[in-house]
C-alpha cells in the first residue's frame, strides 16, 4: 500500500502488542484469586509481577520495528 | 526512639557525598547555566543511561517507597494496584511521548503548557495547564519531605531543624546546578535503592520463614480484592481504574515531562520505555515489603509504638528495616529513601520553576525578558517552591497527603489538551478549557465528598454501584465535554487561531 518513503509511519500489526498488558490486567476478576500458587506466592501477586516482565518484553519487537522505520533520517 | 549512632553515621556520610555531587554537577557536561534549557533541562543532552537514572529517580519517589508498602501493610491487595499501574505506563510512554518530545525539541518548548500555547494559540488554556501542573506538584514535593522526616525519626533524629538543613542543601545545589544535580545524584540513589531492595527481598524472607509464611500472615480477607456482587462491582473496579488512571496521569506531571524533555532524542525516550520496567519490578518487590512488615509484627512491637503513633502506617517500612537489618545497613537503607526524596524534589521544583517562568512570568509579566533573565527567574522560583513545600509539611503534614491525592485528579485533566492535542487540532481551545473546568470541578467535588481521604468515589449507573478512581471518571467527563463543545464552537465559528506547529515537527 504505501510504497513511497515512509514519512508518516502508520499503525502496524506489531503495535497491537502494546494493547496486551491492558487486556491482561484490566479485567481484574481473571486474576483475583490465590491459585495456582508459585513458591507460596498467590496467583494474584505473581501474575501481575510476571506482567512487568512480559510488558517489557512486548515493547522490544515494537521498538525494533519503530527504530528500523525511522531510519537514518532522524537526527539522533 | 534513641539515636542510632552507626546507622546515623553512614546516613550522614552518604548524604554528604550526594551533596558534593550535587554542587559538582554544575561542571558536568558543562553548559551555559544562565539559559533556561541548560539549567532546567540539562541542555537536552541526556542519553539513554542518564535518562534512565533520571526518570527512574524521578518517578519512583521516596514517598512511593514509603506509601505503597504502607498501603499494602494497612489494606492488603488493594495497595498492589501500583504494579498494574507501572505496567500500563510504559506502552503509553512508548506510543505517545516520542511525539511530544519531537515537537518540543523542534519548537524549543520547555513545558507542556508551552506546547499547548503553540498548538492551540491560547494563552488562557496554557495558563490553565501551567497552574494545574504547579498546584498538582507542590504537595508532591511536600510529601518527599515527609519521606525524609520518617526515616530521620527512625534514626532517632527529631525536631524540625534536620529537615530544614536537608532542604536548604537541596535548594542550594538545585539553584546552582539545575537539572544536572538530580541527574547525577539519581545514579547514587538508584544504586542504593537496588542494593537495599535486593537485600530486603533476599534477607528478610529468610528471617521470616519464607514467602509462603509471609503471605500466610496476611489476614485472608485482605489477600485478595473483594468480589463483585449483583449490586456493586466492588474493589475490583476501583483497582482497575486506579491503575489505569494513575498511568494516564503519570507523564502529565511536570516533573515527568521535565525528565523526558531532558533526553537527547526520541530514540532515548523509546529506549527508556523498554528499560524502565526494571524499576517497576523493584516497585513490586517494595510493595511486598508491606506484607513482610505484617509478618514481622512491627505494629505491635512496643519499640515502634511512638513512631506509629506520630506517623501512622507510613512507618511500616522503616520499622521493618530497623527490626530486621543490622544497624549499619539501616543507615544505607534509610539513606536510599532520603536521597530518593531529594532527586524527585529537585526535579519537581525545577519543573514548577520552568512552568512559572515560561507560562506565567514571560507570558504575563515580562514578554520581552531575555534568556539570562528567564533562567534567573526560574532559579529563584525553584527556591520559592521548595520553601513553600517546607512550610507546608511543617505546618500541615496531614493536608499534604490529601492534596497529593487531589493532585492526581487535577493533573489528569490536562490530558485532552496535551495528549489528544498531539494528534488532532480539531478540539477548540475554549472547549478544552470547558472540559478542563468540568474535570477539575467534578473531580474535586468527588474528593471533597470523600473528605479528601480516599480517591475512589462510587458511581451509581443503572442500579449498579461502580467504585471508580475519581481522576478516571472526571477525565471521561472532561473528554466528553471537550469533544461535544468543540463540535459547537467549530460549527459557530471557524477556529481562526494559527497552529504554531506543523506536521513535520512531530516526526
Amino acid at each position: 500500500m504505501d510504497s513511497g518513503p515512509a514519512k508518516r509511519r502508520g499503525l502496524r500489526a506489531v503495535h497491537l502488542l502494546l494493547l496486551l498488558p491492558f487486556l491482561a490486567l484490566l479485567w481484574v476478576p481473571f486474576y483475583n484469586r490465590t491459585d495456582p500458587e508459585l513458591a507460596g506466592i498467590p496467583f494474584f501477586y505473581w501474575y501481575q509481577m510476571l506482567w512487568i516482565l512480559l510488558g517489557a518484553l512486548i515493547l522490544l519487537p515494537v521498538y525494533l520495528v519503530e527504530e528500523r522505520d525511522s531510519g537514518k533520517g532522524d537526527s539522533a | 526512639m534513641s539515636l542510632n549512632i552507626p546507622a546515623l553515621a553512614i546516613f550522614v556520610a552518604l548524604f554528604a557525598f550526594v551533596t558534593l555531587l550535587g554542587f559538582f554537577a554544575a561542571r558536568w557536561r558543562r553548559g551555559d547555566l544562565s539559559r533556561l534549557d541548560e539549567w532546567g533541562l540539562g541542555g537536552r543532552r541526556f542519553g539513554t543511561w542518564v535518562t534512565w537514572f533520571l526518570l527512574g529517580g524521578d518517578l519512583y519517589t521516596a514517598y512511593t517507597f514509603i506509601a505503597v508498602p504502607s498501603a499494602m501493610f494497612a489494606g492488603g491487595a488493594a495497595g498492589f494496584f501500583a504494579v498494574p499501574y507501572t505496567v500500563f505506563v510504559y506502552p503509553l510512554l512508548f506510543a505517545i511521548f516520542p511525539r511530544l518530545w519531537a515537537v518540543s525539541h523542534a519548537k524549543g518548548y520547555v513545558t507542556a503548557a508551552d506546547f499547548v500555547r503553540g498548538r492551540f494559540g491560547s494563552g488562557t488554556l496554557a495558563l490553565a495547564i501551567a497552574l494545574t501542573g504547579i498546584v498538582a506538584t507542590m504537595p508532591y514535593i511536600a510529601l518527599q519531605l515527609l519521606g525524609i522526616e520518617v526515616v530521620l525519626a527512625g534514626l532517632g533524629v527529631h525536631g524540625e531543624w534536620p529537615l530544614v538543613i536537608a532542604f536548604a542543601i537541596l535548594a542550594g545545589y538545585t539553584y546552582s546546578s539545575g537539572l544536572r544535580a538530580p541527574a547525577l545524584i539519581a545514579v547514587v540513589k538508584d544504586l542504593l535503592i537496588y542494593l537495599t531492595v535486593i537485600a530486603a527481598v533476599v534477607y528478610i524472607p529468610g528471617q521470616l520463614g519464607g514467602y509462603a509464611k509471609i503471605f500466610a500472615s496476611v489476614p485472608p480477607k485482605q489477600l485478595l480484592l473483594g468480589p463483585a456482587t449483583a449490586a456493586s462491582l466492588g474493589q475490583q473496579a476501583a483497582y482497575a481504574t486506579l491503575a489505569l488512571g494513575s498511568a494516564l496521569a503519570l507523564f502529565l506531571y511536570p516533573h515527568a515531562i521535565t525528565g523526558l524533555f531532558g533526553s537527547s532524542s526520541k530514540h532515548v525516550v523509546r529506549r527508556n520505555a523498554v528499560v524502565l520496567p526494571a524499576y517497576s519490578f523493584v516497585l513490586g518487590l517494595i510493595a511486598l515489603l508491606g506484607y513482610m512488615a505484617v509478618a514481622a509484627g512491627v505494629k505491635t512491637d512496643p519499640a515502634f509504638a511512638a513512631e506509629f503513633k506520630s506517623f501512622g502506617n507510613v512507618f511500616a517500612v522503616p520499622a521493618l528495616f530497623l527490626k530486621m537489618f543490622p544497624s549499619w545497613f539501616v543507615g544505607i537503607a534509610f539513606a536510599a529513601i532520603a536521597i530518593g526524596a531529594l532527586v524527585p524534589a529537585a526535579i519537581m521544583s525545577i519543573a514548577c520553576a520552568n512552568l512559572f517562568t515560561r507560562n506565567i512570568y514571560r507570558e504575563y509579566f515580562k514578554p520581552d525578558c531575555d534568556l539570562a533573565r528567564e533562567a534567573q527567574v526560574a532559579k529563584i522560583a525553584s527556591l520559592v517552591v521548595k520553601f513553600g513545600a517546607l512550610v507546608f509539611i511543617l505546618a500541615l503534614p496531614g493536608e499534604a497527603i490529601q492534596l497529593q491525592l487531589l493532585g492526581g485528579i487535577i493533573i489528569i485533566q490536562t490530558l485532552p489538551s496535551v495528549l489528544i492535542g498531539l494528534y488532532t487540532r480539531w478540539l477548540h481551545p475554549h472547549a478544552l478549557l470547558l472540559g478542563w473546568l468540568a474535570g477539575i470541578g467534578s473531580g474535586t467535588w468527588m474528593a471533597w465528598m470523600n473528605a479528601f481521604k480516599v480517591s475512589v468515589y462510587p458511581l451509581h449507573l443503572f442500579g449498579l454501584t461502580i467504585p471508580c478512581y475519581a481522576a478516571f471518571s472526571s477525565l471521561i467527563l472532561n473528554i466528553v465535554v471537550s469533544f461535544a463543545t468543540s463540535a459547537v464552537f467549530n460549527a459557530i465559528a471557524k477556529n481562526a487561531v494559527i497552529d504554531g506547529t506543523t506536521a513535520t515537527d512531530y516526526i
